[in-house]
């Protein structure tokens, strides 16, 4: 199962998915760590600049990434109460 | 209303200048993240779902003009143009930028504001009636007694690092608008029969995982030396709380394992102890505090027969207004309820326009309930038709006080970390659902929590919705029979949960069995509830 | 461990501090676990010299009780906090009674010099002497 990586920036809280070489806002830039998940933790934790880093379960739909748990699609897209902010890689009735 | 003197200003000034500096230290990496936290949470700032998230503490519920509209320019300038009133008479705003919070906190500051103590394991903010000073109900103005704790436990040095977080809440009146026994200290003035005024002192009470109602360990406390008891009280629980557990570190715990009568014995032992050492201020330091709040200069003649012939209006003056202590006066909530919105939100238009209100008609005063409505205290009848009409241009004059679309609602998975469920959505749901039959049904408080910690108060609704997480899936309990009124109890669990939808069929479904079951249009629910016992109500919903 | 903060002008007493279950009347320095009650050591407080308070974890904070407990038995020798405890904590620490701190990671003397000195004025009498606002208010109307 794909997994990625995400987290929260420092500075802002904004919610952050790790696109390869940098991170990216948008949960559709993401690309999965799989294997390389801990050795990427490994070396960003003592960095120190992200927080909640954490690696999650998603999969791979032909709409692109859907993180497997509730509260990583809530992330993705923003509260699904307030759909005027809602983030565009998923719609929000796929929370 | 409190006003600040040189002294209260400089230490929120400091403050401010000490997270100024510690942000600093954090962004430059002076401190790690696992130092920093900490600090972050004594200021109130979390990490949610989506971005931080600030907690402002509004002492007591009560606010100013001045301080609503800074309130407003916050969730302007640093959020995303609204805030969350929450049920412990906060507000929360939910898309905070760190590198912001200093300059966010010294706006606060400029209108004797703050965050001070809103996370953390510390004394939180003290809550009390939102009704204070102008209920005909109450003995006397719960407010000074609040405002004095508030400064006794800002940055006490013993009970800054406690077991668990503690919340006092204090109220002047036998109706029980503050919910004090469901709080780790509730104080509850009483009269003697010399006219004199002292404190019920209960303990042990909370909602959390474990719920509990609080036990009187004290009859008649002299207000003289209230504040050397509660230090008897913090130091008996941080001595002897659990540590061990985080969910059991709450002082309900260590109450209910000494027994009320031996944690009682115990809090005299200390407090035997900590008196002699003069930690009580003098009198007249509750009388400096107490000529604050008195209450503005109301006109002796104002009209108490006003015109009702708009059916709207009078419907809204009958739910959504109590009676004052004053003749021609009325004690007006605003819902911020309006079915199908998010409970306890409000924008920052809105905020100006109540502000606006509260200067012109209702002696410059708001109150934040703990059923997260805002209040106009002292508001002249012959001017409630004028309100009215600016509340209904701005959606704000929903007419459903205490009534089923009232309802309390946590951020649930909507926004907070530890959600299993999203709770926004199923309140409304129900609320507009509930909405069109709620004059039938008279008072009927829900309460949904998206997780155990039971931040929506679901232990205390006449029904109480709780999100747990189900295989991975958001999932629904259904419990009934709380109050956390003055007849507060817990409610009870009635069996298997549901799904989203579920949840509200099998609401909707306890609603018309109690229908057919109450013995009068005036019993309410609960009252049904607590005559017929669970059983009609589980078989109707799973039968 | 990080070299010990000391507030006090005394020459350091380095005896080592001795478990509360092994201590001897007579004993100069002992050291007293978050559980242990502090209030044992006070038929002792005239031959202690020093008392190290632990604490294990940064939730724990039984230490700042027993620190007050002391003080308020008339204790004048050192009693030193030792464990995770960070700089930001110190004016806590120093109100309910420290006047030395041991921790884990070391504690930068110019942030300490500013954290003590931050707040003006406090609210709750303590261990420390000083002035509560409500004393202040008293005079000032007087
Ligand atoms: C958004 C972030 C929040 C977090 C992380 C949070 C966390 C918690 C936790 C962990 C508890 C359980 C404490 C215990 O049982 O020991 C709790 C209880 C509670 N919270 Fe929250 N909460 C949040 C928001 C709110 C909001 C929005 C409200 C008001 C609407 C609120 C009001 C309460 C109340 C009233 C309780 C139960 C009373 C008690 O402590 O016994 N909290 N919260
Ligand atoms: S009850 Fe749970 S989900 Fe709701 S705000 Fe509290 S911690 Fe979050």
């Amino acid at each position: 199962m794909p997994r990625l990586l995400t987290g929260n920036r420092l500075e802002t809280g904004d919610v952050l998915w790790w696109a390869g070489s940098d991170w990216s806002l948008h949960l559709k830039d993401a690309v999965a760590v799989d294997d390389d998940g801990e050795a990427l933790l490994a070396r960003l934790l003592p960095e120190e600049r992200i927080n909640d880093l954490t690696l999650i379960d998603v999969d791979a739909t032909p709409d692109g990434w859907r993180p497997r748990s509730t509260r990583e699609r809530v992330r993705a897209v923003g509260p699904s109460v307030r759909p005027d902010f809602a983030l565009p890689s998923l719609p929000v009735e796929a929370i | 209303m409190y006003r600040y003197d040189e002294y209260d200003q400089a230490i929120v000034d400091a403050r401010v200048a000490e997270f100024r500096e510690q942000v600093e230290r954090r962004l430059k990496n002076e401190i790690s993240e696992e130092a920093f936290k900490p600090l972050r949470l004594m200021n109130g700032l979390y990490l949610q779902l989506h971005a931080y998230m600030l907690r402002v503490a509004i002492p007591y519920g009560t606010l100013d003009s001045r301080q609503l509209r800074m309130l407003a320019h916050i969730a302007r300038r640093y959020d995303r143009g609204y805030g969350h009133f929450t049920t412990r008479q906060n507000i929360q705003y939910n898309w905070m930028k760190l590198e912001e919070m200093p300059d966010l906190l010294a706006d606060l500051a400029s209108v004797e504001m703050h965050a001070f103590q809103t996370s953390g394991n510390c004394i939180r903010n003290i809550s009390s009636d939102q009704f204070a000073a102008a209920a005909a109900d109450e003995i006397a103005d719960p407010r000074p007694y609040a405002e004095l704790l508030r400064q006794w436990s800002t940055l006490h040095p013993e009970f800054s690092f406690l077991p668990r977080k503690f919340k006092i809440a204090v109220t002047g009146s036998k109706i029980d608008r503050a919910a004090i026994k469901l709080h780790d200290i509730g104080l509850e003035l009483v009269q003697n029969e010399a006219g004199e005024i002292g404190l019920k002192v209960l303990v042990g009470g909370g909602m959390g995982r474990t719920p509990m109602l609080a036990h009187v360990i004290r009859e008649w406390l002299p207000v003289a030396d209230y504040l050397s008891y509660m230090e008897a009280i913090l130091r008996v629980y941080n001595r002897h709380g659990r540590r061990d557990n985080i969910y059991k570190a709450r002082i309900k715990i260590l109450v209910n394992d000494l027994g009320a009568a031996e944690f009682a014995r115990q809090v005299e032992e200390e407090w035997a102890l900590v008196k002699p050492l003069g930690l009580d201020p003098p009198p007249s330091e509750l009388a400096r505090i107490a000529a604050h709040f008195a209450p503005p200069v109301l006109d002796a003649n104002a009209p108490v027969a006003i015109d009702l012939s708009n059916a709207e209006f009078a419907n809204w003056v009958t739910v959504n207004t109590h009676p004052h202590k004053a003749p021609g006066y009325a004690i007006v909530t605003i819902s911020l309820k309006a079915p199908g919105e998010i409970p306890g939100d409000a924008s920052a238009d809105q905020m100006d326009i109540i502000a606006d209100l509260a200067q012109r008609y209702a002696g410059d005063e708001i109150r934040v309930t703990h059923a997260q409505n805002l209040v106009l205290p002292y508001v002249r009848r012959a001017d409630l038709f004028d309100i009215w009409q600016v509340l209904k241009a701005a959606g704000l004059a929903t007419a459903n006080l205490d009534r089923a679309s009232d309802i309390i609602s946590c951020p649930g998975l909507d926004y907070c970390t530890l959600a299993n469920a999203r709770s926004i959505p199923i309140a409304q749901k129900l609320a507009v659902k509930l909405a069109p039959q709620e004059a039938d049904l008279g008072e009927l408080k829900i309460k949904v929590s998206g997780c155990i910690n039971g931040c929506g108060h679901h232990h205390a609704g006449h029904i109480g919705i709780l999100g747990v997480d189900r295989k991975g899936e958001e999932n629904y309990q259904l419990l009934l029979g709380g109050s956390g009124a003055e007849d507060a109890t817990l409610a009870k669990i009635l069996g298997p949960g549901f799904d989203e939808n579920g949840i509200v069929t099998a609401v909707e479904k306890v609603i018309d069995r109690y229908k057919t079951l109450r013995a009068g249009p005036a019993e309410r629910f609960l009252d049904t509830y607590r005559r017929v016992g669970a059983e009609p109500f589980k078989e109707a919903v799973y039968g | 461990m990080a070299e010990v903060y000391r507030l006090r002008t005394d020459p350091e007493h380095t005896a080592p501090a001795v478990p509360l279950t092994d201590y001897q009347p007579g004993g100069t320095a002992v050291q007293l676990e978050p559980d242990e009650d502090a209030r044992l050591l006070v038929p002792h407080l005239g031959a202690l010299k020093r008392i190290d308070i632990s604490f294990p974890k940064f939730r724990e904070g039984r230490g700042y009780s027993s620190a007050r407990i002391l003080r308020e038995a008339g204790f004048t020798g050192e009693i030193r906090a030792v464990g995770v405890l960070y700089v930001d904590q110190l004016s806590f620490l120093v109100r309910a009674g420290f006047d030395a701190v041991l921790p884990e990671t070391p504690i930068d003397p110019a942030v300490a010099e500013r954290t003590l000195t931050r707040f003006p004025f406090v609210y709750m009498k303590a261990t420390d002497g000083l002035q509560p606002v409500w004393a202040l208010r008293e005079q000032a109307s007087a």
